[in-house]
């Protein structure tokens, strides 16, 4: 389980988080939505452990996170994946050796056991023809779903999705939506999910919560928040398809 | 906001940048034995450090030991002693302008290339990438990158060196009426009267090669991934890590130069 207490963060001159409580339960996706510059990208870095808080706590299985030490951080982020908003691939790498790279660098599978595990999981994102292509040569979409085979090739029990279909087209963000469905469903992963988008909230959420002020400002399961008469809900998640 | 409170502001970030690099340098060091799993990408780093920036030293070394012995030429023409212009250009090609030449060529190279690489990965999260992989952006982008440009720094000034000599010669036989044996004998000579096996002048001028080649690396990936704000950050990076680049060259040049002449003599 995912929990931020009370989590205040001053960036830049500027109170991002003010008192952000928020609790992720295991096998569920739970989307953070917000307007741009709302603290829902600086919430998952806390979560990896990438920024620590002015205040409050944030736990990772009854883990404290800020109080963790480079090795038990390093082990956190072993069962963390991140799916970054533009996939975050390093560029001479083709998609396969990008997949592959976590696998690589913790030298944990042998050579054979690391491209069968790679080629698993750009089957299971439907990239698998594309393994030998480079980043500047793929599209958007094809980039985030060699992001998300990176977030998914170590087995991770937490994924946290920033953004997943920022700048995509309807339909490649609708076959993102259901590999975020998919990889709940079929392999039990938890999500936390940022995004502007009602229908990636809609189709991937289990539950919604809305930053405002620098804390929820609604939270609630999608149904409700659908049906909701809160301005912020009305704002979000009412209207369009998108 | 008072003159006093900018200027202080000014200082404080100044001194921020200063600690972040000497932070890198050492977190470098520290991450050198990881090195080996690198081997391959720190060798492609040497090869195109090397393949940048090579034509651009040769043409401006050959340049350089021109005006060098042009103008010290003219004036040992007037005592009637240009009988050592091969001693002089030799040596100073060798102690400073061989190394001063290829490191400011590098910083606009290489460097540059290097501040603008890591600071597009740091803008769009790729470094972040790294962090949440439990990767160490350290030790995968930056020791590649320094170990690549302490050697290719030196190696290059080697070539720089010989150029510089040679352009000095030209200069000497065509302008200034020197034969080109005595030109070269003078030059030979005052590279191996030493004793030792590598002659003062070449050691200190290498040993500045890998300074100043540690050194361009280290400002230019502490440029890049302190960058922040999309292109325009990237573009003030670059300028940040040519700049400050610059002035360590001139500046550990110097320091260098005085160790070993003035201080252990």
């Amino acid at each position: 389980m995912i929990e931020l207490r009370e989590v205040s963060k001053r960036l830049g001159g500027r109170q991002i988080l003010d008192g952000m409580t928020l609790a992720v339960p295991k096998g569920m996706n739970f989307v953070l939505m917000g307007p741009s510059g709302s603290g829902k990208s600086v919430t998952l870095k806390h979560v990896i452990g990438i920024l620590r808080p002015d205040s409050g706590s944030v736990q990772v299985d009854g883990q404290e996170v800020p109080a963790m030490g480079r090795t038990q951080l390093m082990a956190l982020r072993r069962r963390m994946g991140y799916l970054f908003q533009n996939g975050a691939l390093i560029n001479w790498l083709s998609v396969e050796d990008n997949v592959a790279l976590p696998l690589r660098e913790h030298g944990r599978l042998g050579r054979d056991e690391t491209r069968d595990r790679v080629h698993e999981v750009l089957r299971m994102v439907r990239m698998d023809h594309a393994a030998a292509q480079y980043p500047p040569s793929i599209s958007g979409g094809m980039r985030l779903r060699t992001g998300l085979a990176r977030a998914l090739v170590t087995k991770p029990e937490y994924v946290l999705y920033d953004e997943p279909n920022a700048g995509l087209d309807p339909i490649i963000s609708k076959q993102i939506h259901e590999l975020i469905v998919e990889v709940r469903d079929q392999l039990g992963v938890t999500g936390l999910i940022v995004t502007h988008s009602r229908a990636c909230a809609v189709q991937c959420g289990d539950r919604i919560g809305i930053l405002d002020q620098g804390r929820l400002g609604i939270e609630g399961t999608v149904d409700e928040l659908v049906h909701s008469e809160h301005p912020l809900a009305r704002a979000f998640l009412h209207g369009g398809t998108d | 906001m008072s003159v006093l409170t900018a200027v202080g502001r000014q200082l404080g970030a100044r001194i921020d940048a200063a600690g972040y690099v000497v932070d890198l340098l050492l977190r470098s060091g520290l991450a050198l034995h990881r090195l080996p799993r690198r081997i391959r990408f720190t060798l492609d780093m040497a090869f195109n450090a090397g393949v940048r920036s090579l034509p651009v030293t040769l043409v401006v070394a050959a340049f350089a030991g021109a005006i060098l012995a042009m103008q010290t030429g003219i004036e040992l023409r007037r005592f009637g002693d240009t009988a050592i212009l091969g001693t002089i250009t030799a040596l100073s090609m060798c102690r400073e302008m061989g190394p001063f030449i290829t490191g400011v060529i590098l910083a606009a190279t290489v460097g540059s290339s290097m501040a603008a690489e890591v600071g597009t990965m740091n803008v769009s999260d790729e470094v972040a990438a790294l962090e949440v992989m439990s990767v160490d952006p350290v030790d995968y982008l930056v020791v590649p990158r320094v170990v690549a440009l302490a050697v290719m720094c030196p190696t290059l000034t080697v070539l720089s060196n010989l150029v510089g000599i040679y352009g000095g010669s030209v200069i000497a036989e065509h302008n200034l009426g020197v034969s080109p044996d005595l030109y070269w004998i003078s030059a030979r000579e005052a590279l191996t009267s030493s004793g030792t096996a590598l002659p003062k002048e070449v050691y200190v001028g290498l040993f500045k090669a890998v300074v100043f080649g540690i050194a361009v690396s280290i400002v230019s990936c502490a440029s890049g991934l302190r960058a922040s704000g999309g292109a325009l950050g990237v573009g003030l990076a670059v300028q940040a890590a040519v700049r400050n680049s610059v002035i360590l060259i001139i500046v550990l040049g110097f320091i260098v130069t005085w160790f070993f002449y003035f201080l252990a003599g």
